[in-house]
């Protein structure tokens, strides 16, 4: 895989440097350099190379991110069953342990990859590149990438997927946007789940959870769904379908918030 | 604690622009860090400090600059300054903002100490 994905491409900063990291001044001894290069830039690099990656194999990457037990696994595995026949959908786990939920999906028949972070807190672009050694993205459609259940760390770490989807579970409290206005501010998705319970809190409000994620200046859409019933999943699934198609029409497609991406082209291009 | 992967990434990129510049070692390194990028000033400044010996560079300084959250509303065009969970217009209070300042995670520069001349051959003087 790695003739044709380009590997070999020196990750890293010489390009950066021999291109931005011109010499202000000289004295006593010391010199300043300007950079203005993203503190991540290695992995950002990699990223963008995960995502020509999947492009080129027109594969759409999903990053699936929430708290620990929010139902990530259980909403990938009521998807795979119902769309398998309609997608080919391949699954990366990212978990500090086990392979249990990388387990639970090759069960419903769909190759899944488990990365075990042992104590990273994240995914990041390094890691997703070498499970993508591990799939054959000619035989995908979609591949969702399951991130480390955690709400602040894998806000921070581009992967080369092409949008991110956070879920919130009514058990958890409808203030949850508000307390991690990171990764929700990041979201090109929220998904409310498990709203099966619904009807046994009185203390979580699907609107109040909506105008919390709104505060964050962000449009993106709020669905409520539940992934033991099929019939909540609808609108999820036309999500799917819309975002299939949109990478298949644009090459360039990325999440809408892209870590300091504005303030990084405002800087560089002033 | 990402800051430490984001504090070993830093210090990975200021190693190749050492390297790059031919310089003896980092004197301060100058970051800007805005509330919404995700980073936690204070844990970057405590990884650092961990982590800078390990990198080679043991009398490196970190600056952190921070940067204020600033949003332009797209429906009246007012700049205005915003909380972190209230991105909200200051004037028309519309969420239908456009976020300007806030979410910065830039290494801005490095002063590097220079290469002596006489690194090489032996020490002639004092001090």
């Amino acid at each position: 895989m790695c003739e044709t994905c380009g590997c070999t491409i020196t990750p890293g900063n010489a390009h950066l440097v021999a291109d931005q990291g011109r010499l202000s001044h000289t004295k006593d001894g010391t010199k300043s350099i300007e950079v203005l290069s993203s503190l991540l830039h290695e992995n950002n690099h990699m990223a963008a190379h995960n995502r020509e990656h999947f492009n080129r194999h027109n594969v759409l990457a999903l990053n699936l991110m929430s708290s620990p037990g929010s139902g990530k696994t259980a909403l990938l595995e009521s998807t795979i069953k119902a769309l398998k026949s309609r997608y080919r959908i391949g699954v990366i786990e990212g978990d500090l342990e086990t392979e249990n939920d990388a387990m639970r999906i090759r069960a419903h028949g769909v190759p899944a990859v488990q990365i075990t972070t042992g104590q990273a807190c994240h995914l990041d672009a390094h890691m997703v590149h070498d499970a993508l050694h591990e799939l054959d993205l000619d035989s995908l459609d979609i591949v969702f990438i399951e991130n480390v259940g955690n709400l602040v760390c894998p806000a921070s770490f581009d992967l080369g997927h092409h949008a991110n989807i956070t879920l919130l579970s009514v058990t958890e409290g409808d203030d949850k946007p508000a307390k991690y206005p990171v990764m929700f501010r990041g979201s090109d998705l929220v998904l409310l789940t498990k709203s099966d319970l619904l009807e046994f809190l009185d203390d979580f409000d699907t609107q109040k959870a909506e105008t919390h994620v709104r505060n964050l200046a962000n449009s993106a859409p709020v669905l409520t769904l539940s992934a033991r019933r099929e019939d909540t999943l609808g609108p999820w699934f036309n999500w799917l379908g819309e975002m299939v198609e949109a990478r298949q029409n644009a090459q360039n497609l990325t999440p809408t918030i892209q870590p300091d991406g504005i303030a990084l082209h405002r800087v560089g291009s002033s | 604690m990402h800051e430490l992967a984001i504090c070993q990434s830093l210090l990975d990129q200021a190693r190749q622009i050492v390297d790059a510049h031919d310089a003896n070692g980092i004197e301060r390194i100058i970051v800007q860090i805005g509330p919404l990028s995700g980073v936690e000033a204070p844990l970057l400044a405590q990884a650092f400090s961990i982590a800078r010996s390990a990198a080679g560079f043991p009398n490196a300084e970190l600056e952190i600059e921070t940067s204020p959250i600033q949003v332009r509303c797209q429906q009246c065009g007012t700049t205005s300054a915003a909380r972190v969970n209230a991105l909200l217009c200051g004037s028309c209070q519309s969420w239908k903002v456009d976020l300007i300042s806030g979410d910065e995670m830039i290494l801005k520069s490095l002063i590097l100490t220079e290469q002596p001349a006489s690194l090489s051959g032996p020490l002639t003087r004092a001090g």
